[in-house]
């Protein structure tokens, strides 16, 4: 395996690209799982989709176009969707559950139609649907370096503020914060967290990279310091885990790394059952 | 500061739907005074807690705090607010006491600012005061319903507000915490001439801690300190022209909830 490591960059390129966004995801996905939005992250995701064939297929029709990476237009989609869910979420409370799925069916029905459109052009639709943590280049890298500093900033300057929306919003409301100001960062936030983990495990699985680590943290955390702390050590482990396993047994990366943090989920579960049943 | 006036609530009227749940309702409170808010169940007692507060649209009326209007009153940490049954969301939120009493905090001290060391004096001299301080470390959602409520309180306190308002506190917690509660709020209100406004259903007791009454069942069929209302109470009819005190409605008995 190190051998692996130091021969070939893209292997290098492909670990530092996992234990990057395994240590975003899960911090934003802590906020995202207290709040009870698991659901928005995939919807986000679905809609880059959209997103990401429109840039292909502006490519394909205008080379200027094509200067900005399909990706570009996804994130672009995305922090749209989540600005739109919010906003719908605050007008329709109720309805909350129906617009996020309506949201979803329309970006994944809008990439169906645009894929369809763009023919000839050479999509990696199955790296979009799976993710293609292999073929990330250093400007690849670089993105997520970047996306991360800004999402790790936006955490550490709102910390405090998020934390009180997210357990009581009322409460933040009659303390005076900025409500709508605060809810549209953090889902612009999610918005990139999400397109940055696409690459690594693909559309479909982004939802459970960045809801998983936290599922299993939830159980083991006395306070909103642990969640996160836990969290991320989980989705680090599940990160490591997948790559080695999947380069050992020649298996897909994206989903080995979210089989790896089901493991450890039930393995939390399991030994937080045990421990419960031994102190009665 | 004494004498200036703390909230002035003028012709707020509110419907949720097609009927009237506030109708005309006006009162005005000096800083320090300390008002029990009483009414059948569903008479519109939350409802107008949460129009004062900022979190129901005010569409018809105006409320004033410290002489501001609502929408530009800036300062919202002077008003520490407690809702009613909150405790549902907490259960499964990981998050310790700690955390949760220093989210009061937020509001004051502003964005980009952090809590810091002080902010954790802070909590745990709030949680000191509502007798809580032990369970410092515990996860919110393992306490008892009544012991949730008390660390609400201690948040709605660590800013150090101007008034308080309580959306029937005292229910779920037994009687000796209650009693602490109300000394609580008699030194507050001592020490740092505390406002306080407090829903409740037990009208001997409210009118015994407290000076002002207010009575509402959708229109505020009283007004008026709570030694005149204790007189008062059993004889609508006399109250109804009784001199020096503001009744405005007849209909006196059917605020009490109970013949
Ligand atoms: N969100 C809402 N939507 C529609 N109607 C509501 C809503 N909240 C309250 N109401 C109605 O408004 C009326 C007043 O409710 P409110 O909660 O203010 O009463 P209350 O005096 O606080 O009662 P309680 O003593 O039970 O707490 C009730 O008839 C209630 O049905
Ligand atoms: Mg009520």
């Amino acid at each position: 395996m190190m051998e692996l490591f130091w021969q070939y960059s893209f292997v290098r390129y492909a670990f530092l690209a996992g234990l990057l966004i395994g240590f975003i995801a899960p911090l934003v996905g802590s906020f995202v799982v207290v709040r009870r939005i698991s659901i928005i992250a995939d919807a986000l995701a679905h809609v880059s989709l959209s997103g990401i064939a429109l840039g292909f297929l502006l490519g394909s029709l205008w080379p200027l176009a094509g200067q900005v990476r399909p990706t570009y237009y996804g994130l672009f989609f995305a922090i749209a969707a989540s600005l739109a869910i919010e906003k719908l979420r605050q007008t329709y409370r109720h309805f909350a559950d129906l617009a996020i799925p309506i949201i979803l069916s329309t970006g994944v029905g809008l990439g169906v139609v645009l894929i369809g459109l763009s023919r000839g052009v050479n999509i990696d639709l199955l790296g979009l649907l799976f993710g293609n943590i292999l073929a990330v280049t250093p400007a690849d890298l670089w993105r997520v370096v970047i996306l991360g500093a800004v999402v790790l900033s936006v955490l550490a300057l709102f910390y405090k503020e998020l934390l009180a929306i997210s357990f009581d919003e009322e409460a933040a409301r009659v303390a005076g914060l900025p409500i709508g100001f605060l809810q549209a960062l953090f889902s612009a936030m999610v918005a990139v967290v999400v397109m940055t983990a696409i690459q690594l495990v693909g559309i479909l699985l982004v939802s459970a990279l960045i809801t998983i680590p936290v599922a299993a943290a939830l159980r083991l955390a006395k306070s909103f310091r642990q969640l996160l702390l836990f969290s991320v050590l989980l989705a680090e482990m599940s990160v490591l885990l997948g790559l080695w396993v999947s380069f050992q047994l020649n298996l897909a990366t994206g989903g080995t790394i979210v089989l790896a943090s089901v493991l450890l989920f039930l393995g939390v579960l399991f030994w937080t059952r045990w421990r419960e049943g031994v102190m009665a | 500061m004494n004498g200036a006036e703390a909230v002035r609530v003028e012709d707020v009227s509110f419907r949720y739907t097609d009927r009237d749940v506030l109708q005309h309702v006006s009162f005005s409170l000096k800083v320090g005074d300390m008002l029990g808010l009483v009414g059948p169940n569903g008479s519109g007692k939350s409802t107008l807690l949460r129009l004062m507060v900022g979190l129901l649209p005010l569409r018809r009326g105006k409320v004033y705090w410290f002489g501001q209007p609502l929408a530009s009153f800036r300062e919202r940490w002077r008003i520490g607010y407690v809702p009613q049954r909150a405790g549902s969301f907490m259960s499964g939120f990981p998050a310790t006491v700690e955390e949760v009493v220093q989210m009061g905090l937020v509001g004051k001290a502003g964005l980009l600012r952090p809590l810091g060391r002080q902010g954790r004096e802070r909590a745990l001299a709030a949680l000191e005061e509502v007798g809580m301080a032990d369970f410092f470390r515990w996860t919110i959602g393992a306490l008892s319903g009544g012991q949730q409520q008390r660390v609400l309180i201690a948040r709605a306190l660590v800013a150090d507000p101007d008034i308080l308002i309580l959306d029937e506190p005292t229910v779920g917690v037994d009687h000796e915490a209650e009693e602490r509660f109300y000394d609580l709020l008699h030194r507050l209100h001592r020490e740092r001439s505390l406002t306080i406004i407090m829903v409740s259903h037990d009208l001997g007791v409210i009118s015994h801690h407290m000076d002002t009454i207010a009575c509402l069942n959708h229109e505020l069929l009283y007004f008026g300190p709570s030694d005149q209302f204790l007189l008062r109470q059993d004889e609508v009819v006399e109250a109804m022209y009784g001199a020096g005190v503001r009744v405005v409605k007849p209909a006196l008995s059917s605020c009490a909830g109970q013949p």
